[in-house]
């Protein structure tokens, strides 16, 4: 047995702070991951480019939105807007955060301009700095829930369950991402933003914040000028009124498991799903697959999965079952903090990473 | 005048892949282009501490298989963010089926 390399208790999850300065020091950041073992040929299989499925796929986002923008304002003021307005929403406000990711990583397109021209799109729709996210996001990957190095990390603990689930319609998460935009558009940046946006690239964040927040402005403009509602219900507010199925999916991803390990099989969770959250999530439910291997592009994802799932954890079988076994873990992190999920691996797998979270592991259930 | 070391023989690397060369406590990538040629970088990208072996080569181009960040292989110029820092690369020769790559 090791030493638990963290308290128990308390954690700092800010960018500065000691947490941060720890985990640097006894090695969790910038580490080396476990990584399933695939041959070569079978990866760069994987891995290859093409154009065609994202096409088809951004065809078709292009056509929901533009039919249920089309349906909202031809059927606006009866209740005949109302389906046309859901469909809109949950595509502005839930698949963007899919696109802003799959073309933040320029996997789902080979076409380097399919996929910044989608990118900003999908950032402007997801309320996120395209520059800062870009870079916030590469931290995520390198240090995938390390207290102090990552900054996605949605559950901290312990967990404040009512503040997370009120985003299930994301007003705090749309309004926090509002004020960070206008202050970024005022030219100001935060020292966690400092610690991982290069300050190369400040201008850059500053310059797209102000363009965001320009767009807003004329929405609001063109809302009081012709005294309605609806400039809002088609730009700014489907972020709100149609982000639930992005954080019903997004908080699957890593919610209840472990923190400050190395291996994302113990903190990533592969959720299996229907087609349809499937397509507005652009199969990031095979999350374990995606951060082991993040040059895989989505539509891969379901091959790379049956190539390794002999070394995964049991997927969870619904969405439904995950919030089962997250909800499950939730309250446990109430009253334990130190508490998290950890399933038990079939016997084709190689044992999970332990060096760094012996302590935890023999507090976890399975 | 770099010392040529021995990397590999031409038929290790198959055309538009890469493979790790260590050597002497440094570590190296080395390349078979499309074209045919061959080429050197250093083995880890310049933005976070991986190796580049295990990434995607398209066409000229070597993703890092962590953040996706891309390098033109050829000059190491560092072509997408994350990478902001050119990646140094290594004079090549080939002889007799052999990959050679110099070192100073």
């Amino acid at each position: 047995m090791t030493a638990a390399p963290f308290p128990v208790g308390q954690r700092d999850y800010s960018l500065v702070g000691p947490d941060s300065r720890r985990a640097v020091e006894i090695g969790l950041a910038s580490a080396e991951w476990y990584h399933s073992d695939v041959p070569r040929a079978v990866m760069k299989d994987l891995m290859k480019r093409t154009d065609g499925p994202a096409i088809r796929d951004t065809v078709l986002w292009f056509a929901l939105l533009i039919g249920g923008a089309w349906g909202g304002i031809y059927f606006w003021g009866t209740w005949a807007c109302v389906p046309f307005l859901l469909v809109y929403s949950v595509i502005y406000g839930s698949s963007c955060d899919s696109r802003w990711h799959e073309c933040g990583h320029g996997t789902a397109f080979r076409t380097p301009w399919m996929n910044d021209v989608i990118y900003q799109i999908a950032s402007f729709m997801v309320m996120r700095n395209p520059v800062t996210w870009r870079w916030s996001h590469a931290r995520h990957h390198t240090d995938t829930y390390i207290v102090g190095r990552d900054a996605e990390i949605a559950w901290m603990r312990p967990p404040k369950t009512l503040t997370n689930f009120l985003a299930l319609f994301d007003v705090i998460g749309a309004t926090r991402s509002l004020f960070i935009l206008a202050r970024n558009a005022t030219g100001r940046l935060t020292p966690d933003e400092k610690d991982f946006v290069p300050e190369s690239e400040w201008g850059k964040l500053v310059l797209a914040a102000r363009i965001h927040m320009a767009i807003y402005a004329a929405t609001v403009a063109v809302a009081l000028a012709t005294w309605s509602w609806l400039p809002l219900m088609l730009v700014g507010l489907p972020r709100i009124y149609g982000s639930w199925h992005m954080v019903m999916c997004g908080h699957l991803q890593h919610a209840g498991l472990a923190e400050n390990v190395l291996d994302h099989r113990l903190n990533t969770r592969t959720v299996y799903m229907n087609p349809i959250s499937r397509y507005i999530y652009w199969n990031m439910n095979y999350h374990i697959e995606h951060h082991m291997f993040p040059m895989v592009p989505y539509h891969a994802l379901p091959r790379l999965h049956e190539v390794i799932k002999a070394d995964l954890p049991p997927p969870n079988l619904s969405i439904l079952d995950g919030y089962r076994e997250v909800f499950a873990s939730l309250r446990r992190q109430k009253t334990d903090p130190e508490y998290f999920f950890r399933k038990t691996l079939p016997p084709s797998a190689k044992p999970y990473r332990e060096e760094f979270h012996t302590l935890n592991i023999a507090r976890s259930g399975t | 005048m770099p010392q040529w070391i021995r990397a590999c023989a031409t038929d290790d690397i198959n055309p538009e892949d890469l493979i790790r060369f260590d050597h002497d406590g440094d570590t190296y990538a080395i390349y078979h282009a499309p074209d045919g040629r061959f080429y050197a970088t250093a083995g880890r990208c310049t933005h976070e501490d991986v190796h580049l072996c295990d990434g995607l080569v398209m066409g000229h181009l070597i993703e890092c298989p962590k953040h996706n960040g891309q390098f033109d292989y050829r000059t190491g110029e560092a072509k997408r963010s994350p990478v902001c820092i050119n990646l140094k690369t290594f004079p090549v020769k080939v002889e007799a089926g052999e990959v050679f790559i110099g070192l100073n």
